[in-house]
């Protein structure tokens, strides 16, 4: 029998928080000291197969981060609004889906966000010192104040995830309410699910959980039931349960395997080193040559040469 | 006499030492504006390239004022630089006498003039630095309005952006290298930046570095 998932409530008496600089084990374009303790890794797990579209967790991640979204127009879907925003941080997506063996029309709905990577794309690309944070509980956090807003992080991210704000000009994402789960709680969202299709807890749990829930699934015909816990990116710290977990593109395009694009790992990479050396092989030449050359200097003669040439002519206008 | 060498403004004075005019008022105005924004450019990007760079962002105010004011200072940069690049193109054409100067760069680089071909008012360094500083603004500024996320985001893709900042940035490294040589060629070669600063040269750095445009501005053969 599969478990659920019951989210505890919170101590209201003596909260202590755990998640502070001394967790983090990634700090954005700077480095951070090894941990001394690292936390229990945790992730949330999305149960695609026990979704119902309700969108309780849109509302009560609108909820819990003080954000209001505008009213939109009609796009032609149920997604709403249309993409995720710098308000939005979460988003059901919906695809009407034709199983090609059954002929069964499938309403998938995928709820969409940050999948916390264990290997940030966000954060490799990120060029702020410490606007992008991972704690050693899997946790990838935006760390506002020194967000500048360049928009690296979106072209770092595999997901297409960030967005930036046009009024503060910062990127915003899924916290994975990283100050719930500081003080023992779980995600909003997670806490919101009337079907416990969101679960949160450590990842070994998770892992667990959606096992069980992936027999129970084959058992009942879904044959390439899987875990999304993608490995080229080292793994998530939020994973889905999906009923096609061979075909993950047909869920609202989940890329099937998503890594950190060559194109960034080339940027941040060898351009950055070579790129250094290059000025820095320029300057020290230019600084050898005078160095051995001596100034180029106009002699007494060039002069003379000038005056004989242009002795007696006018000024030539 | 050909005239293809000589711009506006180009003219001899003679005297003790003889001087010649090399740029107007206007022409040293438009390249001050242009060095400027090209040394900003360099030090607000270079902030973004490299986390040891980073406290560059500090001269301009932190990292958003720097990230919002770079492209802007690209768009001063590149109208600024077509100006110099309507004046100069001309002068800046490849001419037969070039390809000499340019397999002779040991000459160069040990200040033997008498082994080179005599040149006009560019030489072949000059025109090299002129026509990649050319081609990197336009790679620049093309790719620098893909990465303008706060006014067309909407225009590209996310891989279209990602390949923009690598080109971008792998351009930037390239002007920079090409502005090094610049100004080092202008500190090296003594009598050069007053060029740039009074508008005039001495008579004698015409005879020894561009003797074919000195000749042409007296009026007589271009040997
Ligand atoms: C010509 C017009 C230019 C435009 C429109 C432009 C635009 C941009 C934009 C939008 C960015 C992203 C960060 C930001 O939003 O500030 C950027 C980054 C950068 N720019 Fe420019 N830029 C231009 C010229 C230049 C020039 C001339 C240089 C070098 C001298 C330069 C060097 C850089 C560097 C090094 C970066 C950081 C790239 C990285 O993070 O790897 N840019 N530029
Ligand atoms: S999904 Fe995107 S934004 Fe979230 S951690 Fe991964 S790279 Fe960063």
């Amino acid at each position: 029998m599969a478990f659920e998932f019951e989210l505890p409530n919170p101590n209201t008496v003596n909260p202590t928080t755990t998640l502070s600089d001394a967790d983090l084990v990634r700090r954005s374009a700077s480095s951070v000291p090894e941990p001394a303790k690292k936390l229990t890794p945790v992730a949330k797990l999305i149960d695609v197969s026990k979704c119902i579209g309700c969108k309780a967790c849109q509302s009560a991640c609108l909820e819990w981060n003080d954000k209001r979204q505008d009213v939109g127009v009609f796009a032609g879907s149920y997604d709403n609004p249309a993409d995720l925003t710098p308000d939005m941080f979460t988003l059901m997506r919906f695809t009407e889906w034709v199983n090609p063996e059954t002929q069964n029309l499938e309403w998938l709905i995928r709820k969409d966000g940050c999948m916390h990577c264990e290997d940030p794309g966000c954060l490799k690309a990120c060029p702020a010192p410490g606007a992008i944070v991972q704690y050693s509980n899997g946790i990838v956090d935006f760390v506002h104040e020194n967000c500048i807003g360049c928009g690296y992080c979106i072209r770092g991210c595999p997901f297409n995830i960030p967005r930036i704000s046009q009024v503060d000009h910062k990127a915003y994402k899924c916290t994975l309410c990283s100050d719930r789960v500081a003080v023992g709680q779980g995600p909003a969202c997670a806490k919101a699910c009337p079907t416990h299709a969101i679960t949160f807890g450590t990842k070994a749990e998770m892992q667990q959980h959606a096992a069980d829930r992936i027999k129970d699934l084959k058992s009942r015909g879904f044959q390439n039931a899987g875990l999304y816990d993608p490995p080229g990116v080292g793994g998530t710290h939020v994973m889905y349960v999906l009923h096609h977990a061979d075909k993950p593109e047909i869920y609202a395009n989940l890329p099937s395997k998503p890594r950190i694009s060559s194109i960034v790992e080339w940027w941040k990479g060898p351009t950055r080193y070579l790129g250094l050396a290059a000025m820095g092989v320029f300057a020290a030449i230019g600084f050898f040559h005078h160095l051995v050359e001596g100034p180029n200097k106009v002699s007494r003669e060039d002069e003379e040469s000038a005056k004989r040439l242009a002795g007696g002519r006018s000024a030539q206008s | 006499m050909t005239a293809y060498d000589v711009e506006p403004g180009d003219s001899v004075h003679p005297g003790d030492p003889v001087t010649v005019d090399r740029y107007t008022g206007w022409a040293r105005v438009n390249h001050w504006i242009t060095a400027t924004c090209l040394v900003l450019l360099a030090l607000s990007g270079l902030a973004l390239f490299s986390p040891a760079l980073f406290f560059l962002t500090d001269l301009f105010g932190g990292g958003q004022v720097t990230r919002a004011i770079h492209p802007w200072l690209g768009v001063i940069l590149f109208f600024s630089f077509a100006g110099l690049f309507i004046r100069f193109w001309r002068a800046n054409l490849w001419k037969a006498e070039d390809g000499t100067w340019l397999a002779r760069l040991n000459a160069v680089l040990t200040a033997h003039e008498e082994r080179l071909p005599e040149v006009g008012k560019y030489n072949a360094g000059q025109k090299a630095v002129f026509w990649l500083m050319s081609i990197l603004i336009i790679i620049l500024i093309s790719s620098g309005l893909v990465m303008w996320d706060q006014y067309f985001y909407g225009y590209t893709s996310i891989e279209q952006k990602r390949i923009a900042v690598l080109v971008h940035s792998m351009a930037a490294v390239a002007i920079i290298c090409v502005w090094i040589v610049h100004v080092y060629a202008a500190i090296w070669v003594r009598g050069t930046v007053r060029a740039m600063t009074l508008g005039s040269v001495t008579g004698g750095w015409a005879w020894r570095h561009h003797r074919k445009w000195l000749r042409e501005l007296v009026g007589g053969k271009t040997s």
